[in-house]
């Protein structure tokens, strides 16, 4: 009898998500129908590559490659990013014509432009994109402000939902002002006083706030159908998009988006007791973010874009101290829940290498963006699987031979034993497709198992 | 030989600059109010903090510091400044000679400020006079800096690849306005590298703040 899911050790449960990934389905729950015998094929050679490439088991046929762009399927296309985020025809289209013609053994979905039109309906304040504060042909970015004060530790740490909802989430989103006027839910009790509660659902102001959220719900979901949509039809055609979904390190939970980048690191020295006791608070909410992805999209890589813990941001004690801890926690958790962590090392990470190789062997994969592909061969990759890292400068300004290059020598080293996936070390919006080719082309080539 | 009162004096900015240098906000704040109360010159201890910062700057150079801590002592140097500005008659006292003037900016189309901000606040604490443009800078405005300021190095800072082509003609648009040979050109930022500093046209690029100073020793000296 099969064993229940609860009942199998993290081992099963990551070959058992491989499993599945390798008889995948259409959205009714019935065995999807490749386009063609030869699509199901590499579909299935690719799932079997990556697998092989992220459990460290044994070496797969060759080197599987992918590519990890931001808005490059776009600009290549010859849209602008603003069409690209308002056109979700468009963007599909743009994004699985470059599939097509490189064909990735996995791809990351067409969802890096995200919805305009939503962040309009929302007025998200947290980024500035095309129309938005930037140019049409470049890219989203994000607008780093303390948009959680230095004395909102206590809220946050007391009840982290209640203080998204009525603090966090309206500073980022002006749509949002009405959750200002919300009371906790944990309020809502027993008969007497409960209708107290819901007195304010009837104010103008948080009314405004649900009419803005039904519209910008309708909007996700039409964009989420294009996406799915792309992503059904690149599957069938043997192309398989296994990102599951996201999370992050609480370090980078609290230092990106809520205190910023200044705010965490005095945070660090006037209340470090509170900082820590928060990032300690967030680990549950963090791998219940990842897994619960995970479940919605039947997919069990989670991205981890790891920003504030690389080289030079911290010492190794402060690394020690207040990013690891709570870093490896989400990992671990992660991996009790069938996931594959996929962090990003954005930058570079050298000091850090022997830290973050204390890892379950078999159960991760990192980008690498800067970091020495050999000392991070040496290390992290003894337990753990490596993707990257071709630059982006080599990608945008180099010729095909010089990508032809630098990916053999990765291959030869990095690629050496298994354990390894070609790509980009960052992501990035601009770069000649003869480069992004040639890193593909090469792969094939150069990157066979005996 | 310094009279009495002169050695009180650095003695007194001494422990400033230590207390500062070691990051002891609470301690270096008391020792402020203390020292003002017992009728210390505000100047003196506006010396200190100096000194202190430029601890900090060297202690960040030599790797036992990192961004954390150069961060605090920004946030420590603000808190004194703040008790000491209006005792202060003449702003901030006079200005210390400078060494050389530096502009520094991010190329349009780019906002990122963190790596922007190291290299400004470490320039700065290495005695430059540097006019930090902000974020998003087109090229014009460099140029009028430079041309308003009389500025030898211009830094370009950009995290994104779009940066690549903006400082590519922020370079070009002061050659085209005739500065090129009166300034000196570094360029710096996430996926920044020699490959990119030769397509951009820039004199060199540096791969942290620390590289940046390096660069601005080089070329204007101090």
């Amino acid at each position: 009898m099969e064993k229940k899911w609860e009942e199998m050790s993290a081992d099963e449960k990551q070959e058992a998500q491989f499993q599945k990934l390798l008889v995948p389905q259409d959205p009714e729950g019935n065995d999807l129908q490749f386009q063609s015998q030869e699509a199901e094929v590499n579909y299935k050679a690719s799932i079997n590559r990556i697998k092989d490439a992220v459990q460290l088991k044994k070496t797969p046929d060759r080197v599987p490659v992918t590519i990890l762009p931001s808005m490059f399927p776009y600009i290549n296309a010859g849209m602008t990013v603003e069409e690209a985020m308002y056109d979700y025809d468009k963007c599909t289209e743009a994004f699985n014509k470059l599939i097509l013609e490189l064909k990735p053994d996995m791809n990351i979905g067409a969802s890096a432009p995200g919805p305009g039109k939503f962040y309009e309906i929302l007025d998200y304040k947290l980024y500035s994109w095309p129309g938005h504060g930037v140019k049409p042909e470049h890219c989203y970015q994000c607008n780093e402000r303390e948009y959680m004060t230095a004395e909102e530790y206590d809220l946050l740490i007391t009840d982290p939902s209640f203080y998204f909802r009525n603090f966090y989430l309206p500073r980022v989103f002006g749509a949002l002002e009405g959750f200002t006027m919300l009371p906790p839910l944990t309020g809502i009790l027993e008969m007497y006083g409960v209708a107290f509660s819901f007195i304010p659902y009837a104010l103008p102001p948080v009314q405004g706030t649900f009419k803005a959220l039904f519209e910008a719900g309708a909007e996700a979901l039409k964009w989420a159908m294009a996406m799915g949509g792309s992503d059904l039809q690149l599957k069938s055609l043997g192309f398989p998009n296994i990102l599951g979904g996201f999370t992050k390190a609480p370090f980078d939970t609290i230092g990106d988006t809520l205190r910023g980048t200044k705010g965490i690191m005095v945070d660090m020295y006037r209340q470090p007791d509170k900082l820590l006791k928060a990032m300690e608070g967030l680990v549950p909410i963090m791998i219940g973010m990842g897994i619960g992805a995970s479940q919605q999209t039947g997919n069990p890589q989670i991205f981890m874009p790891l920003h504030k813990g690389a080289d030079g941001f911290l010492s190794d004690e402060q690394f020690k101290k207040f990013y690891w801890p709570t870093f490896k926690q989400v990992m671990l958790g992660l991996i009790e829940g069938g996931c594959i962590p996929f962090p990003a090392l954005e930058g570079s990470w050298g000091s850090r290498l022997e830290i973050i190789q204390d890892i379950p062997k078999g159960k991760t994969m990192w980008m690498v963006d800067q970091t020495d592909m050999g000392k991070a061969k040496e290390t992290l990759g003894e337990n753990a699987c490596l993707i990257g890292n071709v630059p982006s400068s080599t990608l945008k300004l180099g010729t095909p031979d010089e990508v032809k290059d630098y990916c053999r020598k990765l291959i030869d080293t990095v690629g050496k034993g298994g354990g390894f996936i070609m790509g980009n070390g960052a992501f990035f919006d601009e770069a000649k497709l003869e480069n992004v080719k040639a890193m593909f082309d090469v792969t094939r080539e150069y990157g066979t198992y005996e | 030989m310094p009279s009495i009162k002169d050695k009180e004096r650095i003695i007194m900015s001494e422990e400033l600059a230590r207390l500062l240098a070691d990051l002891k906000e609470a301690e270096a704040i008391g020792y402020v109010e203390k020292a003002l109360e017992q009728g210390t010159d505000p100047l003196d201890l506006l010396e200190g903090a100096k000194q202190g910062m430029n601890i900090v700057g060297q202690r960040f150079a030599d790797a036992d510091y990192f961004i954390p801590d150069l961060i605090f002592s920004g946030e420590i140097l603000k808190g004194i400044i703040a008790i000491l500005e209006p005792r202060l008659k003449n702003g901030k006292g006079e200005e210390a000679e400078r060494l050389g003037k530096v502009i520094i900016g991010t190329v349009a189309g780019d906002i990122h400020d963190i790596g922007k901000d190291l290299v400004v606040f470490m320039l700065d604490v290495n005695g430059y006079d540097v006019t930090d443009l902000g974020i998003d800078v087109p090229a014009e405005r460099f140029i009028n800096a430079i041309k308003e300021t009389g500025s030898t190095v211009v830094g370009l800072s950009g995290f994104l690849t779009l940066a690549f082509d903006s400082m590519k003609e922020t370079v070009e648009a002061i050659r085209e306005a005739g500065l090129r040979d009166d300034v000196k050109i570094m360029i710096g930022g996430g996926q920044i590298n020699e490959q990119v500093r030769n397509f951009t046209g820039a004199d060199a690029y540096g791969k942290d703040s620390v590289e940046a100073v390096k660069l601005a020793q080089r070329w204007i000296g101090g």
